[in-house]
């Protein structure tokens, strides 16, 4: 693969297939072809826990344009939900770092308002193809897994964001000697009963085995005590000492960092989910790049901009143009023209001819 | 008729001007209330339209793309068998028209943003141009749809180098209009990508040259590379066809160039078609932007592929009615705007390409001259020197 990917990605080709690259042609042969974009096939998709919100692990083989994963980052995956709309959402990988253009899972929830995720869990059949970007984010396992230490890790997850802490445990022990972590890990998983229990076979092998990970699964439906403060200390006295990673819904996120008590040690990972609010001219609209804040007047996000200073670029500002066209990163626009609302996370609107409906935040 | 079988929904009749209201002009024969009906109305298609739009849309352009990129390749390949040459520019040249038309400036309008697919992205696509699509974007986006033909506001009026309306000023440079049509024709896509340096207002003292430098280093870039891939890269691939090749893609452009002039010319300069002052169009609303759009445009009939071919410019009125809309979608709105046209007695201008393209020919020509024949340089002397003629004011009358 080595020859032909560097000859795709080279500048000749590139000169000889501009302005459109070398991508749009390969694609139409074969979408497993790239130079640039990374792809991916599924080549399968297992069924982790039932229930009404299903968890499923997919297993893609990305092009060979994907560049490989550090432990606990995430990917951006783009598919064509019905309607023809590519729709892209995050998810964390949940095996072990993965090299240039191998094979990773995602092991995702498929929440009810979540297209993505229910496609993925639901829909989606081995041979699909989904658009993928290359890993991002900085929640990661930054040991080497090969080289032995004394520091103890603790890694605190609730429901689906136990798969960042899944990907580096795995890591640590596919590379560390011998099958063992090489150091005290702690993985505490909140999860609300067995039957929502996610990797429930693995962790069982994984508590059973002599590899220096110790496993507690606290079960809600079990009576299990929910996170606090003494019932970790229990479980780790020095627990604000040691290099923590916590992933999880906002509730357990925000008592864990109450805990922590603003020690450096804590590393946090949200999910973005969508907010939507009721309402015209209520809450707040941000507008991120320029860091201003202001309070949400129910006029177009143009105006609004406008009004708090900035000169936003804008064209014809009655939505024909395109010119405004901006990136919302959070909460719920009505388009004026048509009344359409939408919450969708990171979307391009033209601001000329969107009003924010609650809090808003835009990349103004 | 049952309900089951298609359902014909009931036209209300256009309203009647209120008693104490007047039109917004004499070009614009509509009053305020009648503007709103009429937008409103026209706020319906679209808004139908929006809610349709899915897999079909997306199946069409993903279709033409994959025509455009094969007609592409054969093209370029057929470039290897010498006798095949007029083959191979019939294909590289269909190739370019479909990437311009139906493809990039389709896509460029942010027509099929929806999908959310980059590729077919209006803030990503780049077209085989030499105009960089960033600036063709705010020209024609911006400037062209927004304030089409208002004198004085709309560029594409004669695009700055061309005489196309009675309301800008004669001089004596205009009598060669005719000969920088045809050199417009011929050099189009350069006309296009040198249309934002805004030449005419450099030498009307209006706009400083330093203001174009950030243009002009687009412009090279992009020439740069188009340069580069039509007129050295492929032909040097096809080795000693070298010439054959690089006239091959030169030709191509070329009739690229002649067939998207033609059809854009007839979009706007067909006789009949309105052109508005900037005072009429003071404080316009939605449905008095639409009026213009309707007024200021014209169609051209003809079969499926013209259409498919001309990107569906052809429906230029319903393009500037619904520039967002994927093209596709314009013959089946044609139908309605046109009824409602005939309920508020209003024109819609159409007719076969031929009938356009000399209605568009007769007005360059026509323009080419002033209003009054005597200012022309010279007509005196000739009308001194011959004595007793027809008079030159009923030539032009009848050249109108």
């Amino acid at each position: 693969m080595g020859l032909t990917s560097t000859l795709l990605a080279s500048r000749t080709l590139a000169a000889l297939t501009s302005p459109h690259g070398v991508d749009r042609y390969l694609e139409l042969v074969n979408p497993m072809w790239a130079a640039r974009e990374v792809r991916a096939r599924v080549v399968s998709v297992e069924r982790e826990t039932s229930g009404e919100h299903p968890v499923a692990t997919v297993t893609l083989q990305p092009t060979s344009t994907w560049r490989g994963h550090r432990a606990g980052q995430y990917v951006q995956v783009g598919v064509e939900v019905p309607g023809a709309r590519r729709t892209t959402r995050c998810f964390t990988i949940s095996s072990a770092a993965s090299q240039p253009g191998e094979r990773f899972t995602l092991t995702v929830r498929a929440h009810s308002e979540g297209l993505v995720s229910k496609w993925l869990v639901e829909q989606a059949r081995p041979g699909f193809v989904v658009h993928l970007s290359q890993a991002q984010g900085d929640f990661t396992l930054n040991e080497s897994p090969a080289t032995p230490t004394n520091n103890h890790l603790l890694f605190i997850t609730g429901g689906s964001g136990i798969t960042p802490a899944m990907s580096m445990v795995r890591t640590l022990l596919r590379d560390g000697y011998d099958g063992h972590a090489g150091r005290k890990v702690t993985f505490l998983h909140y999860a609300r009963g067995p039957e929502d229990q996610i990797f429930a076979t693995e962790l069982a092998e994984i508590a059973a085995a002599d590899n220096g990970v110790r496993v507690v699964l606290r079960h809600e439906s079990a009576g299990d005590p929910l996170f606090s403060a003494i019932d970790l200390a229990r479980l780790v006295p020095d627990f604000r000492e040691v290099d923590t990673w916590v992933c999880g819904p906002a509730g357990l996120m925000e008592r864990v960092e109450l805990a922590y008590d603003g020690s450096p040690r804590l590393r946090t990972e949200r999910f973005k989910a969508p907010v939507v609010k009721a309402g015209n001219a209520e809450g707040d609209v941000v507008f991120s790049r320029s860091g201003q804040q202001v309070a949400n007047t129910g006029a177009s996000l143009l105006e609004q901009a406008e009004a708090a200073g900035l000169t936003p670029e804008f064209g014809c500002r009655m939505g024909i143009c395109f010119s405004c066209t901006a990136r919302k990163t959070e909460g719920t626009v009505r388009n004026v023209l048509t009344g359409e609302e939408s919450s969708l996370p990171d979307e391009d609107i033209r601001v000329c001819v969107s009003a924010p409906v609650g809090d808003c935040a835009v990349d103004l | 008729m049952s309900a089951l079988t298609t359902e014909q929904p009931v036209r209300e009749p256009a309203p009647a001007p209120q008693p104490d209201e007047q039109p917004i002009s004499a070009n614009l024969p509509l009053t305020p209330s009648q503007l709103e009906a009429f937008g409103a109305e026209m706020d319906a298609i679209r808004q139908r339209i929006i809610a349709d739009l899915g897999e079909a849309d997306a199946d069409y352009i993903r279709k033409v793309l994959k025509a455009q990129r094969g007609f592409e390749v054969a093209g370029r390949a057929l470039f290897y068998l010498p006798p095949a040459w007029p083959l191979a520019v019939a294909a590289l040249s269909i190739s370019k028209i479909l990437d311009n038309m139906e493809i990039g400036h389709n896509v460029m309008h942010g027509q099929y943003d929806w999908m959310g697919d980059p590729a077919l992205n209006s803030r990503m696509f780049e077209w085989d141009n030499v105009c960089p699509s960033e600036q063709w974007k705010y020209s024609h986006n911006y400037i062209h749809h927004t304030f089409t033909n208002i004198v004085g506001k709309d560029r594409d009026v004669g695009y700055g180098i061309l005489r196309m309306d009675a309301d800008q000023e004669w001089h004596p440079y205009y009598l060669g209009n005719p000969v920088y049509a045809l050199l417009l024709m011929l050099f189009f896509e350069w006309g296009v990508a040198m249309h934002d340096l805004e030449v005419e207002n450099i030498v009307a003292g209006k706009r400083k040259m330093s203001e174009n430098a950030a243009l002009h280093r687009g412009i090279m870039r992009k020439v740069k590379r188009q340069a580069l891939k039509d007129y050295v890269l492929f032909p040097a691939l096809t080795g000693p066809l070298f010439p054959l090749t690089l006239a091959g893609n030169a030709t191509a452009n070329l009739i690229r160039n002649i067939w998207a002039f033609n059809i854009i010319f007839c979009g706007h300069f067909p006789a009949g078609v309105a052109s508005f002052s900037v005072e009429e169009t003071e404080d316009e609303s939605r449905g008095q932007w639409y009026l213009r759009q309707l007024l200021g445009s014209a169609n051209i009939t003809g079969g499926k592929l013209f259409h498919v071919m001309s990107g569906n410019l052809s429906h230029q009125i319903e393009h500037h009615l619904f520039p967002d809309l994927p093209a596709r979608r314009y013959p089946e709105v044609a139908d309605e705007v046109r009824e409602i046209c005939e309920r508020y007695g209003l024109q819609y201008n159409t007719g076969p390409l031929g009938h356009q393209l000399f209605s568009v020919a007769k007005k360059i020509c026509r323009f080419a001259l002033p209003d009054d024949v005597a200012q022309v340089p010279g007509v005196g002397l000739v009308r001194a020197l011959l004595g007793k003629g027809k008079p030159p004011v009923a030539v032009v009358a009848e050249a109108a």
